[in-house]
């Protein structure tokens, strides 16, 4: 490849102008994105989104755009399952499919990376923001500013994911990109550097939201919130953190090292010259194995605070359920292996690790029962968040059972690397993870917004998702057992492809479910008067978020509130002394907007894509300017201020709520 | 009532899938449950013992959901309505206990069985195993068979009722070595030999396949196993004997050039050593390669 010194390897034969499918994905992007700038710029509200959204460093917001990139990045993600499932489906014998085999690979790739890192990341991350603050009452995280970072380098990494679309390639190695395919040698192109940075920079984005959360619940709880009053989803918080900062080291000094492999001639896990390949593997799973239960833990803690809200019942087993969080995450930790008993490492160290991946069983076991033993004796109200939960019980028990069964290596050896592994991992991550960000989502919503979500269109989506799931996914686990391989482009079988073609069907029921989640957004958005939440307690629940409005102010809570009880709002209203802001008020300390974060978002994309494309000018220029901005930040002495008592008075006065999201300018 | 059976469908579609295995899929259309080998007859059996072993819990969890979701809604006002019982000793005994148990019964299949399996141990018999060297290229599956002094690409022979002693390799990126009817796999990494111990019980074509993904050929890097008495083999050597072409080091380098959905090909001679020289390419210093094989150059 001809290198140049201005733009590096970065040539205008990049641009896949030779592919339709990837041109018209890429028009089709570049003109909503179009439409979707000049209506902002039509509305003139580009100042609005900036001054209140972009520098923002409230939690709140931070959170909801949060949830705005993992949706957008479902999307793209899930049109990347739609075109594997539909390729697959005709790919037999005679038919090529439309696909190419280097195109095929790139979406699978993709699509995994895509719906780890851009979809379950964000999604949980956003919920976690705007959530763990109200439910300890707290006014903000302890880093408000690091949290607006963290956002930005997110926001940077998931474009670069989105230009490996338009401008090059993208990784052919799977998400998990093994080496050797993933070195030099067999991937010479940018495709595993934009995974690589892709991943890596947004990694750095995880850790110091890790740091920040694990921090903020653990000094900035109200008075009186001991550790066993902390509300469950914040307990799943506190440990996903620990999760992360002992993890997301790993796969950054992972990458790192794939990354000298890559660019420096290094030799740590090539064939030759002294590398280990079994060292990536072992290490990337070190890493990988923890990241499930950290996308999988928070929504254990929507399911909780879901089921008990909605059972209008305390949850059963509170204590056993942190204690069984706890036994998951530390479990997480000795499992690693089981994702290559093939490995060949002998039978003591394989049943060591099957055995630890089965006794995992046992706490999660023990969470679904006590979701039961929630539900038994309640009163349950099926709104969506509680279908969502429901759902995911039953779907769960079985991803959880096939799990179990690949947790034994002798059954291991003939379906690792199978259908039947995909669909095993679909079934724990899609009602594990997704689905409670779904109850999550609709459980939240009024509290972001100050409307609930239209019910009929959350039950219709609800039940085209799980239709959809088990249509998707069960002729997996069948072709798993004829013997199908996972990410094939291409099979000779006949038998196979029946299967195929009910597992599309199913994609498109989910797709139709898809819809009618965005039909919601509208619907709701439309009868918003209608279905408004005047009392910041729409479902008649039990923790902090709940006790101040809907959408809460910017400061979320005018006093402190001090905590008596676990479920203190729901022992509070009981009492007759929920939590009522009165005068006198004080003044309150409050972070101010920063643009930093934004530009540090802004340099370290270009700093990525400089190091994809080889353009070292560019790269060394952008590590300048962010240590530049650093030091800019690091010497800002007015980067907070007091809120008076007199505007705390008018807020809570009523005459003008808290600014909210719906009185924007729109 | 009748949401709840579209939910509960799925699993009689499973249980449908386990039930037509047992009634006999002699064509392989069920692979794993049409075992062909000692080996993957004892990991079908395995699949099913556990499957039946978790199915003791997930099939109460499954009837609890719907009960209680249906007793206890909301417009049931006759149902007990407890909204502080929170706690039981005699219910949280019983959740952690009896999960608790059947993975313990687990345990011990699990640590049995993983003994029993485990790819690297030789198979019991008294017939003379015959051994298998196999290297895993772009996008093709070589093997070596040093006793015979024949070599093959993409397809393996073996007499039935015989132990094969696999030895494999790669002399590319990461690859895994899978024939579903004969029992499980493993990868083949450079540099490095991994065994697989498998026996044929009945004669027939078997196919065969690489599980990892390895590049652009992956799809098309399958081979096929056929399974024939001792004499058909025999003559099937002798016949690969005639191919007069030889497996040396130069047709290791035609070898190692990336083709997609290679065909069969024959070689009547193999260099001495052949597949140890092919390991000691990447790890000179092995301990475990013999020594007597001088090294090749690194592809790099």
């Amino acid at each position: 490849m001809q290198s140049s010194l201005i733009f590096g390897n970065l040539t205008l034969d990049a641009i896949p102008f030779h592919n339709p499918i990837v041109m018209g994905a890429v028009g089709g992007g570049a003109a909503v994105g179009f439409l979707l700038f000049c209506f902002i710029t039509y509305k003139k509200l580009w100042g609005y989104l900036w001054d209140e959204w972009f520098t923002s460093v409230d939690h709140k917001r931070i959170g909801i755009m949060y949830i705005i990139v993992a949706v957008v990045m479902m999307l793209r993600g899930f049109a990347d399952a739609m075109m594997m499932r539909t390729h697959q489906a005709i790919a037999m014998g005679a038919s090529a499919g439309y696909l190419p085999a280097e195109h095929y690979s790139q979406i699978f790739s993709a699509h995994g990376t895509i719906m780890i890192i851009f979809v379950a990341m964000p999604f949980f991350i956003g919920l976690m923001n705007y959530v763990v603050p109200l439910q300890i009452g707290a006014r903000d995280v302890a880093y408000p500013f690091l949290n607006s970072v963290s956002f930005w380098l997110t926001v940077a990494s998931a474009l670069l994911m989105m230009v490996s679309l338009g401008i090059g390639d993208f990784s052919q190695a799977g998400w998990t990109g093994y080496p050797p395919l993933t070195g030099k040698e067999a991937s010479p192109g940018v495709g595993v550097d934009y995974w690589i940075w892709g991943i890596q920079l947004g990694g750095v984005g995880t850790l110091v939201t890790g740091i920040n959360f694990f921090v903020t619940i653990l000094r900035m709880r109200a008075p009186g919130m001991s550790m066993m009053k902390i509300p469950v989803f914040t307990w799943t918080i506190l440990i996903t953190t620990v999760l992360i900062m002992l993890s997301f080291p790993v796969l950054t000094v992972t990458l790192a090292l794939l990354t000298l492999d890559r660019y420096l001639d290094f030799h740590f896990f090539t064939n030759a010259l002294g590398g280990n390949q079994m060292m990536f593997i072992n290490l990337f799973w070190i890493w990988g194995h923890p990241e499930v239960y950290i996308v999988v833990l928070p929504a254990f803690g929507i399911f909780s605070e879901v089921v008990s809200t909605f059972s209008h019942k305390r949850l059963f087993g509170y204590a056993s359920m942190v204690y069984a969080s706890i036994a998951i995450a530390f479990l997480s930790f000795v499992v690693w292996l089981h994702h290559f008993f093939t490995m060949g490492a002998g039978a003591n160290v394989n049943a060591f690790f099957g055995i630890a991946t089965m006794i995992i069983a046992i706490p999660t076991g023990l969470k679904i029962f006590n979701w039961l033993f929630t539900m038994y004796r309640g009163r349950i109200e099926f709104k969506t968040p509680m279908l969502w939960s429901l759902g995911f019980i039953v779907t769960f028990s079985i991803g959880g059972m096939t799990g179990v069964l690949l947790s034994v290596p002798g059954a291991d050896f003939v379906l690792h690397n199978s259908e039947f592994l995909v669909a095993h991992f679909h079934n724990m991550l899609i009602p594990g993870a997704l689905f409670g960000y779904f109850a999550g989502y609709s459980y939240w919503f009024p509290k972001m917004t100050g409307f609930r979500l239209d019910e009929k269109w959350g039950v219709r989506a609800f039940w085209s998702w799980i239709a959809g799931f088990y249509l998707a996914f069960m002729p997996l686990y069948a072709l798993g057992f004829m013997g199908m391989p996972r990410r094939m482009d291409h099979y000779d079988n006949p038998a196979w492809q029946p299967y195929l073609i009910v597992a599309v069907l199913g994609t498109f029921l989910v797709a139709f479910g898809i819809f009618c989640q965005v039909v919601q957004l509208y619907v709701s958005f439309r009868d918003r008067k209608a279905l408004v939440d005047n009392t910041g307690d729409p479902w008649g629940s039990h923790s902090l978020e709940w006790a101040t409005t809907s959408p809460p102010p910017f400061y979320n809570f005018a006093q402190t509130p001090v905590v008596d009880s676990l479920d203190d709002f729901a022992y509070k209203k009981e009492h007759g002394i929920a939590y009522r802001a009165q005068a006198p008020f004080k003044e309150i300390h409050m972070p101010k907007n920063t643009g930093v974060g934004v530009v540090m978002g802004a340099i370290t994309f270009v700093f990525g894509f400089a190091m994809i494309w080889y353009i070292w000018w560019l790269a060394i220029a952008s590590l300048l300017a962010m240590i530049v901005a650093v030091i800019y930040r690091g010497s800002d002495d007015h980067t907070d201020y007091m809120l008076s008592a007199e505007e705390v008075a008018r807020v809570e006065g009523g005459d003008s709520v808290a600014p909210s999201y719906n009185h924007a300018s729109i | 009532m009748k949401k709840h059976w579209i939910l509960l469908s799925p699993l009689l579609f499973l249980s449908q899938i386990v039930s037509a295995c047992e009634g006999g899929c002699q064509s392989g259309y069920w692979a794993i449950f049409s075992p062909v080998g000692p080996i993957a007859e004892a990991e079908k059996n395995l699949i099913l013992t556990a499957f039946a072993l978790m199915l003791l819990v997930v099939i109460p969890v499954i009837i609890m959901t719907f009960a209680f979701a249906w007793h206890y809604r909301a417009s049931n006002t006759k149902a007990t309505y407890a909204p502080k019982w929170d706690n039981s000793h005699a219910i949280e005994i019983t959740v952690w206990v009896i999960p608790a148990i059947i993975v313990l019964i687990l345990s011990v299949i699990v640590w049995r069985t993983t003994h029993a399996l485990t790819p690297e141990k030789p198979l019991v018999s008294a017939v003379k195993p015959i051994e298998v060297e196999v290297v895993a290229l772009d996008w093709k599956w070589l093997f070596i068979y040093p006793e015979q002094g024949v070599a093959t690409v993409n397809e393996l022979v073996v007499p039935v009722g015989t132990p094969i002693n696999f030895k494999i390799t790669s002399d590319t990126v990461m690859n895994s070595f899978f024939i579903p009817r004969l029992g499980g796999q493993i990868y083949a990494m450079a540099g490095m030999q991994n065994q697989l111990h498998l026996m044929a019980n009945k004669e027939g074509v078997y196919q065969g396949r690489a599980t990892q993904i390895n590049g652009d050929g992956f799809s098309g890097m399958y081979f096929e196993t056929r399974v024939t008495n001792s004499g058909e083999f025999d003559a099937w050597v002798q016949k690969a004997k005639t191919a007069n072409v030889s497996l040396n080091r130069e047709r290791l380098k035609e070898l190692e050039q990336p083709t997609k959905n290679v065909a069969p090909m024959y070689f009547s001679q193999v260099e001495p050593q052949f597949f140890n020289a092919i390991l000691q390419k990447y790890a000179p210093n092995n301990a475990n390669c013999d020594p007597s094989g001088a090294p090749l150059p690194v592809k790099h």
